[in-house]
């Protein structure tokens, strides 16, 4: 349990069962009145956002949180299944609970799996990863210039900005944070 | 940060020029003592079997009671728990008080003072030579809460609408005084004659943020005890340290001569005068 006054930018607690993050702080304290810590507050379960205010007397609960490694196994139909690192039990996460990151995945990928009571929250992949270009219009030759992009797509669909020096074949890194092109790993 | 000294350093010999120019004498009183002032929310921090002050309050007072007639004193103050923007744990209190007069007599005092400090920071401030709004709390509470705490008191519920309505609905181009709280939160102000159920106490917010808290003192030691112990009671009900009292400051009562006085949170006033939006930018030793 955490009490109020440790209260904090950053920390995650829970509120009625559901895990939380606390996006804002502000101590106020009225001239001769109580210790008030409010706070904004986003649910990591439903994204929503709220506004909670505490006393300095109140409890509050600690986000039982816990992140593990795991190895990407195979795809299931729509789910994505991995394994855990140690326990090697495997966990399905399907394809809107990973939203962009699905696809990134690339076999046997290294992740770190967020966990609230043992229910998946949130993935985290490398920060980069290594995809061929599939699909895009031929370079210009010998341009290399990089502050003008034109559109490719990689194996699984997925649409993303590249310099126009980039051709069908070549492999590059995508910074999985943002989904954007990095650089240009090898030529086709 | 060297600004923000010269800034701190300009604000100081302003106001210890203002307080020489009206007559006042600048004073020292102990920062370590056993008695701090018992109030319900306010904890001090233990040094040693002594405590930090958390005001200076009470040995103002007893100056007061041996002859002084106008002081102030620019006072380190300690204070358990409190941080934030507008919050630390160490922070300078400019604090007087002179004989004779009330709590309006204190606030011409304040317009004075920061007339005169605004000038030198004239280009930050809008509001130097303005006008001031005075309103009773009642009347912002009915206006922004929509009840009458000095009617049916409600600690809890007057807190949090102060917070969240009253204050954020404060005009902020000009100087705002509240004026005559409820009985209950007299903290060391008279009762005001003829009106026992408000205090004659104020606050006063510069754009939006409280930064001085006046009273016409109590004079009264039987009252001041009884309120001590009430408060001690409280503080024990709510699991906080009971703090011994001071019985010098009930005797020095007993002579002390009608007076009022003010607290301003100096590192709060610099913050506003240099447009800051947080102690961070002024405090230069923060945590």
């Amino acid at each position: 349990m955490y009490s109020a006054s440790d209260l904090k930018k950053g920390l995650k607690i829970e509120i009625d069962g559901d895990p939380c993050v606390i996006t804002d702080f502000q101590f106020s304290k009225p001239g001769k009145g109580q210790a008030i810590y409010r706070c904004k507050i986003r649910n990591l379960s439903t994204g929503n956002s709220f506004d909670k205010s505490f006393r300095s007397a109140d409890k509050v609960e600690k986000a039982a949180l816990e992140s593990r490694d795991f190895t990407f196994s195979y795809e299931a139909g729509d789910d994505y299944v991995f394994s855990d690192n140690e326990t090697f039990e495997e966990v399905h996460l399907n394809a809107e609970q990973l939203g962009d990151n699905k696809y990134f995945i690339v076999e046997d990928m290294q992740v770190e799996i967020l966990f609230h009571n043992d229910k998946a929250l949130d993935i985290t992949l490398p920060n980069f990863v290594e995809k061929m270009i599939t699909d895009t219009e031929p370079g210009a030759r010998g341009d290399t210039t990089t502050n003008c992009n034109k559109p490719a797509s990689i194996d699984n669909g997925y649409e993303i900005a590249v310099p126009i020096f980039i051709n069908e074949g070549d492999v590059v890194r995508i910074d999985t944070r943002t989904g954007q092109y990095a650089d240009r790993v090898s030529k086709g | 940060m060297i600004e923000t000294l010269k800034a701190r350093n300009a604000l100081m010999q302003r106001i210890r020029a203002f307080f020489h120019s009206e007559g006042f004498i600048e004073v020292e009183t102990p920062i370590r003592f056993k008695t701090p002032c018992m109030e319900l929310h306010i904890d001090a921090e233990p040094s040693g079997d002594h405590y930090l002050r958390t005001s200076p309050e009470l040995y103002h007072k007893k100056m007061l009671a041996r002859g002084a007639e106008k002081i102030f004193e620019v006072a380190k103050c300690f204070r358990q728990g409190e941080r934030g923007d507008l919050h630390n744990p160490e922070y300078t209190m400019l604090e007087w008080y002179r004989t004779g007069g009330d709590y309006m007599t204190a606030l011409a005092d304040t317009q004075n003072l920061l007339s005169a400090v605004g000038r030198v920071f004239a280009g930050v401030i809008a509001w130097a030579s303005g006008d001031w709004w005075v309103f009773t709390v009642a009347e912002v509470f009915e206006k922004h809460a929509g009840w009458n705490p000095v009617e049916d008191f409600d600690a809890d519920r007057f807190d949090f609408d102060l917070i969240e309505k009253v204050e954020p609905a404060l005009p902020k181009d000009c100087p705002v005084v509240l004026k005559d709280y409820p009985a209950e939160l007299c903290a060391l102000a008279r009762l005001k004659p003829g009106n026992p159920k408000v205090a004659e106490r104020w606050e006063l917010y510069l754009n939006g943020i409280e930064i001085a808290n006046a009273y016409s003192e109590l004079t009264d030691p039987v009252e001041q005890r009884a309120r001590f112990e009430k408060w001690g009671e409280q503080r024990r009900a709510l699991g906080k340290e009971v703090y011994e009292l001071d019985e010098e400051f009930f005797q020095a009562l007993e002579t002390m001569p009608e007076a009022c006085g003010v607290a301003l949170g100096l590192d709060r006033l610099l913050m506003i005068l240099t447009g800051a939006k947080s102690l961070d930018a002024v405090l230069p030793f923060r945590d």
